[in-house]
Order: C-alpha cells, then structure tokens, then sequence
C-alpha cells in the first residue's frame, strides 16, 4: 500500500469539515487574516456537503431587531425554556446578536428571503423562523467560503488532529487521507475550527434495510466533530443531552412549516387532542417551573420540544396510535397546500417520494408521525457538544478561557454542531459559530499563542499507520477464508455500525426500549463498549471507501462513548421525551441543574466527569 | 430514496461522483458508468441527480416501506435561477409540477472577495464586531448600529435557578 503523503504547511486557519459553521469560518476568517493561510480540509464536496446538502426551506433562527421583533435575549430564554434551563447562554446571546448579520449578507448574496408583502419584513413562519427558497443554500455558502480559502480539499477524511510535540494540550494541524486517492494528507496549521458536525446512525434507526439511509439528520453526519474533539483530549458538555425528532413517519419530513404556518395539528387515532391530559402528572415530573400548562398561554412560553415528545410517546403506548398530523384543513387552500409539498421539496425530498409512492395526499389524508431514533447534535433543539470558551464581555470566569470558541484544547475552535451548549443556533446560527471562531482564531495568532510548535516526523508516521491499519487488516486476513464477510479476525464497518446501534439503542435508552434507560443497564453498556472498542482495533476495510466508513464509525464510537458517560452521570430525567432514567424519574434541580462536562484522558481513555454551574441571563432587577 | 442510473443514458462523466456527499455513486469498472455503492447510505439528497447533465439518475423509493410506481423528478437551471419538479404518484391521481427560485442574483456574482475589503481597524479588532457589523445586524434601521451587549440590554449572567 504505497500511499503517497502530501504535506501542506503553513497553515493558519484549518477548517475541519465545511458544512454551515466551516463555511462562515473559512469567509470571515479572509477578513480578519488578510495574509493568513486559510484551508479548508471537507470529506465531500463542500458545494453538496453535510446537513444543508439538499437544502433548506426556513432559515430558523433569526431575530429581527431591525424590525423590532426580538432582541437576542429573548432567544436566549426560549432556548433556555425548550431545553429545561441547559443552555450555555453566553454562548446563545453572543450567537444571537450576532446571526442577523449573517442572514442579511446570505440574501445579498441571493439567497431567496421570502418577504411579507403587507410588511415588507422577512416572511415569518414562527417567531424565530423565516421561510426561504434554499435548494441552494449550501452552494451560495460554499461560494463565499471558496473566494475567502487558499485552498479547499475536497474529499479529505480528517481522522485525528495533529498535536504540538512542544507544548501539552495546543493543537497542530490535522490529518486525514483522500478518499478518491488514498493518500495520506497531513496539514500543519497553527490553528484548527471544527465543524464537522453532529451525529446520526448511532441510534438503530426505525428504517431497516436498503431504507437504512433515511435517517433525519443526514446519514454522513458521523460524529466527526465529537470524534475528533474528543480524541484530542477536550472536555465535551451535555453529550446526554440527545435528540428525538417528532416527524412524518418513515420520510421523517420536517413538521416545523406544518404547526407554524399552515397551523396543523396533532391527533390521536380517535381524532381527539392528546397532549393536554398527559401534562398534569408530567408537571409532577418536571415541575411547574418547567410545565405549567394553566399559565403557560398567559407567558408565552412554548411547551418544551421533549414534553410534546413525553405526550406523543405516552399517547401510542395507551394504543391510541397512530397520531397524525391533521393537514386536510390547510391542505383545502391551494397556497398552503404548495407551500407543503415546496417544504419537502427544499429540505426532505425523500417524504415527498414516499407521499407520491403511497399515494397519500394530505388534503384528503392526515398523514401518520412517528418519534424518530434519538440523535447527538448540537445545532437543532438539542445541545451536545465541546465545552468552549465565550465572548469576554458577556462570559463569567468559568466560561472564559481567552478565545471566543475555543475547546479546552489550545488552539483549536469549534463551529455549529461541534459547539455544547448551544441549541437553537440551526444553520444561521451554525455560520455565524464559524464567523466568531475565525476571528478568535485569528487573534489567537496574531497575540503569539502560536509560537514554536513542533511536529515530530514520528507522530505523522505513527497516525499514518494508525489510518490504514483497517487495510492491512484486511490483506493479513482476507485470504483466511472462501469468501463473503464472516471472518474470525476481523468486523466491517457495516457489522460494527450495527453492533453499535443494537448497543446504543438496547442500552442507552433508543426507540426500541421506549427511550428507558437506568444506571444498571448504562453499566452493562459501558462494559459492552470496551470490548467492543476493541474490537474497532480489528476492523477491516477492502477499499478505500470502506475505510472511510471505519474511520466514520471510530468517530461514531467515541460519541457514542461519550453519550453513555454522561448519560450515567447526569442521576435524573432532566428531558422526558428524549430519554428516560429509570431510576432517577423526576427532574431534579436541586441536584442537577448544572451543566455536564466530561474530559477523556488521550493516553488512557479514561474519562473524569465533572459539573459546571448554569448561568442564566437575568434581567437588571428581575430576580 | 436511493438512486439508480439508467444505462443507456450514463456516459460516465463523473458529476455524480463528485458530488455525493455520501461517497456512494461510483463508476462501474467494467462499464464504465455510474451506480449506487451503498444505497443503505443514500439520504435521496438529489445532488446528483441536480448534477447529472443527462438526467441519467433517478431514484426508487426505498423498497422497505415505498411501494413502486411513483416519480419524483427535478431539473436544476443555475442560468435561469430555478428549480422545476414534477411529482407523479403511485396511482396516476396526482401528477403535478412545482417550480422555485434558487437565487435572486446572476449565479456566484454577488459574494464579495474579503482580501479586497480595507483591513480592519484596531479597534474593530479589539471589539467583538464581525465584517460588516455594526451595520448589517439592523441595516441602518432608526440608526440603531451597534451591536447588543449584557450592559445595553439591562442584563447580567447569575448562577443558580432562575426561570
Ligand atoms: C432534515 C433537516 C432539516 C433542517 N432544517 C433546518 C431549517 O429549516 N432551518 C435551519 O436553519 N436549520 C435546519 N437544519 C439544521 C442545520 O442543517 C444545521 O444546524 C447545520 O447544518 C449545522 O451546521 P454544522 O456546520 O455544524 O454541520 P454540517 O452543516 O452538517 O457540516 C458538517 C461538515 O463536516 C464535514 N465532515 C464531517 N466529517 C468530516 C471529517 N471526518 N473530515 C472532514 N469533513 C467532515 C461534512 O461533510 C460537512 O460538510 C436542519 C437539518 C436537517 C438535517
Ligand atoms: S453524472 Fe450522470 S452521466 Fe455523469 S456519470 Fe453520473 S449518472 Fe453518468
Ligand atoms: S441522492 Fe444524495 S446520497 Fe443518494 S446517491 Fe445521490 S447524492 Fe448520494
């Protein structure tokens, strides 16, 4: 295996995996690093690459302070209020106040805003969503990132960061292979911005076989980001914290255009409205801080995104499923019955495959729901991800280390799902993540922090053969047997991805055990996931495609791992309708409201998990 | 849904290979023309079939739960800025066509080239404003520039319980 290795030096700004956050990094870096060398390293193709690669059709969240709609805080405190009070809001303030800015160059630079033709302000769909034509969405970012970088490489896998053979715990660069080539790729970089987003197919999925792809965030979503961050040794927060999607079933279409601007509505099997009679003993869980549906219409305080969940899932286990979405109403006005189909169109083609395939039309038909598997991302209404340092005018001591975005490993950043702690920062918010990683980053150089850093001819060898190792697996032990894949050396990466989902599914509280999890069952988890980490040493990978997917799954496993820890740490049910503790089924604040920040030892593997205090935006004398 | 290409219409281009996000359209060795790797891995993303200049890729819904007969087909057209779709389904009831803007400027245009804007100051440096800012956070609006902070907005960050 003679694969050449490519050494790309000098790097300032590396942008590792180029989706929503990488683009805004690798822009606004230009401005702030006239002369700094900016690259970015994409496992695809950054035109057509990550969660924006089919498009969107509603930008989610943008305030509108130049129409006076919202000012940033308010962001904060929804976010606060639909993730149970977990947010790091220093982090959700700055992206808030930040995120109008980003939006109003996306349309100068063509993106189709829809506008309020009464108003003239951005077409609304709810209060923090603004409907758009976005089929290409991804394409125009990727344009304003390729005038900015010096260089773009497509189809570059980055595995491991490189780390400074100078000084513990600062970044280097960062390696990977091509995936059409195989060669091996080194770039030295002073700096490194992840953003190579969150995960999915770490859950099993409900689909099954070739239907295996139709996952809600998209199947290469392969917790990279974590992968990487973590495997460098930075703390991560709130990877517990995972998400389940309420959606169409099997196509997972977004409901989002559905409740907020054609007013649809839930019901059960019978027709009858559900959630209600499910919130009084869920305040019992929770609190009335969190659920308190008498008073909630008077303050405006939309339900949590887990407590519907918590009413849907309790609804089908009573057997009065299926709950369907009820569109035969709005689907009656030809305007909003296109503005349906034109929302499957932009973001989630497959549903519309699905409604043509089965031949259901939602105007004489109220399509079914379902709960999705859960997934670990941080940009949605969900907020995994590395513990990072805020802006130093709104940040306290404990969320501040120098540098805007910056991991608790020195020098390198994080962007959109890579970031914990930040919910409701959707694709908008994700680029602008990337803008203010980029000038931190910048300004990390330019005050010296990059000094003298030293890569040893060693660590490059040792992570090359560290990457091909699955191929030489391979070679060793193929000529073993006849044929086929059932070999007693070796796993594919298809046999391990399922043996992970089984495991994360049975153990860390999926669909198939209903959400439910407890510390007996995360322990025997726990367990599971070290032989099987061992297992990982002994994949195989035939070709160069399949090493991609070993080196997804590496990555997969590491968050997973992750989630399993903090999963067990976290002694209550902080998001009933995103998981269960059996053991533990109340909300406990007293105990508990605090963030999860947990810190995985590079040379052992060991992981120490720690709580950071929540700090909440208050207003100058409201207690 | 996962895609498929049609023999007689594949010349082997590679536009699809260069897109999928998926790394699975690959080329067949023999043939010499595409096909779907890994259609277990196929989010029916439709990149490649925006991206095939001979409409050689279209797409089959999954067969676990999408029966066949239906057809979901796009043409993508950066010159005249949109996109047209026609959806037909499984029982010929429906049979429709669905057209959207993609952009409202001349394709790639209008997207500024950073190293030729003036370098910023030191105070820009020194604040916490992005390119562009303080002005396109509110466009001039009531010439309110500036950009929020804990102090403008009345607020501090406390520690503890607070709804
Ligand atoms: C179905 C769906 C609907 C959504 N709807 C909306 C909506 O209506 N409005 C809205 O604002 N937001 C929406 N979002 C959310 C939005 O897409 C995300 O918040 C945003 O894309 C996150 O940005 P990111 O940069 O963190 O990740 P991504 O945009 O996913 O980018 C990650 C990038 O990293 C690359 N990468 C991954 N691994 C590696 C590796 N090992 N090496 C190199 N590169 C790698 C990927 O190829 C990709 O380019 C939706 C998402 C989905 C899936
Ligand atoms: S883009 Fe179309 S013509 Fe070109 S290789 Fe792919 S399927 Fe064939
Ligand atoms: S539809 Fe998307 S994921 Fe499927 S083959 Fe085409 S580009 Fe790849």
């Amino acid at each position: 295996m003679a694969y050449k290795t490519i050494i790309e030096d000098d790097i300032d700004v590396l942008i590792a995996g180029a989706g929503l956050g990488g683009t805004g990094a690798a822009f606004e870096a230009r401005y702030w690093g006239k002369d700094k060398k900016i690259v970015i390293a994409e496992k695809a193709n950054i035109d057509r690459s990550g969660a924006v690669a089919q498009g969107l059709y509603a930008i989610n969240c943008y305030m509108g302070t130049r129409w006076g709609e919202n000012n940033p805080e308010d962001h904060v405190r929804y976010a606060r209020m639909d993730l149970m009070g977990m947010v790091r809001e220093d982090l959700a303030f700055d992206m808030a106040r930040h995120v109008d800015s980003a939006v109003h160059q996306f349309e100068e630079w063509g993106l189709p805003i829809m506008r309020d033709t009464k108003t003239g302000t951005y077409l609304r769909e709810g209060r923090w969503q603004i409907m758009i034509h976005g089929e290409s969405y991804k394409p125009i970012v990727a344009e304003a990132a390729k005038k900015s970088a010096d260089k773009v490489f497509n189809r570059i896998c980055v595995t491991h960061m490189l780390m400074d053979d100078a000084k513990e715990n600062r970044v280097a660069g960062a390696v990977g292979f091509n995936v059409r080539t195989g060669n091996y790729h080194v770039f030295k970089a002073k700096t490194v911005i992840v953003g190579a987003g969150g995960a999915s197919n770490i859950f099993k999925p409900r689909s099954v076989g070739e239907g295996a792809g139709r996952v809600w965030y998209a199947p290469w979503s392969s917790g990279s980001a974590y992968g990487l961050m973590i495997d460098a040794g930075a703390k991560m927060t709130q990877m517990e914290n995972r998400i389940v999607l309420a959606r169409f079933k099997d196509g997972y279409g977004p409901v989002g255009a559905y409740f907020l601007h054609l007013k649809t509505y839930t019901q059960n099997c019978n027709g009858e409205e559900y959630e209600s009679k499910w919130f009084p003993a869920l305040t019992e869980m929770v609190g009335k801080e969190y659920l308190d549906t008498e008073n909630q219409h008077l303050s405006h305080k939309p339900i949590p995104t887990c407590l519907r969940n918590h009413a849907f899932i309790n609804e089908v286990n009573a057997g009065r499923g299926p709950i369907h979405m009820v569109t035969m109403e709005a689907f009656q006005d030809p305007h909003l019955e296109e503005i349906g189909w034109h929302n499957f169109l932009g973001m989630t083609i497959g549903q519309a495959v699905l409604w043509a395939s089965t031949d259901v039309d939602p105007k004489y038909e109220n399509p079914e729901l379902t709960t999705s598997e859960p997934y670990v991302m941080g940009s949605h209404a969900t907020g995994c991800g590395a513990w990072c340092s805020g802006p130093e005018d709104v940040s306290p001591d404990e969320y501040f280390w120098g540098y805007n975005r910056m991991t608790t490993v020195e020098g390198m950043f994080g962007a959109g799902d890579a970031v914990g702690g930040t919910p409701h920062a959707f694709s908008s918010g994700s680029f602008t993540e990337g803008r203010l990683a980029a000038k931190a980053a910048c300004k990390y150089i330019d005050d010296g922090k990059a000094e003298g850093i030293r890569v040893s001819d060693q660590q490059i060898a040792d992570l090359k053969a560290k990457i091909y190792k699955p191929m030489e697996t391979y070679t060793v032990y193929r000529n073993e047997i006849v044929a086929g894949d059932v070999n007693p050396n070796y796993i594919n990466p298809r046999q391990g991805l399922d043996r992970l989902q089984k495991l994360m599914d049975e153990y860390c509280a999926g669909f198939g055990v209903n959400y439910m999890t407890n510390d007996k069952l995360l322990k025997i988890g726990l367990k599971k996931m070290g032989v099987f980490g061992e297992d990982l040493e002994n994949i195989a990978a035939q070709d160069i495609h399949e090493l991609l997917r070993a080196w997804e799954l590496k990555h997969r496993f590491l968050t997973s791992e992750a989630v399993f820890q903090h999963t067990l740490f976290r002694k209550e049910t902080r998001w009933p309708g995103y998981y269960y503790r059996g053991d533990a089924m109340k909300l406990d604040d007293e105990n508990w409201h605090v963030l999860t920040v947990s810190h995985r030892d590079r040379n052992t593997g060991e992981y120490t998990m720690m709580k950071a205090p929540c700090y909440h935006l208050v207003s100058d004398g409201e207690e | 849904m996962p895609t498929f290409v049609y023999m007689t219409r594949c010349d082997g281009c590679g536009q699809c290979v260069d897109i999928c996000p998926s790394d699975i359209m690959h080329i067949d060795k023999t043939l010499r023309r595409a096909y779907n790797i890994e259609p277990n891995m196929c989010w029916e993303c439709y990149s490649c079939v925006k991206a095939c200049p001979h409409n050689a890729i279209d797409v089959r819904g999954y067969a676990d739960f999408a029966p066949l007969g239906h057809s979901v087909r796009v043409n993508r057209d950066e010159e005249k800025g949109t996109i047209a779709w026609r959806i037909k389904f499984r029982n010929g009831k429906k049979d429709f066509d669905l057209l959207a803007p993609i952009t409202t400027k001349p394709w790639g245009t209008a997207i500024p080239q950073l190293a030729n804007e003036s370098a910023p100051s030191q105070e820009m440096r020194d604040s916490h404003l992005l390119f562009n800012e303080p002005k396109y956070i509110q466009l001039d609006k009531d010439g309110k520039d500036s950009l929020h902070t804990l102090k403008s907005n009345g607020l501090t960050l406390k520690a503890g319980v607070y709804y």
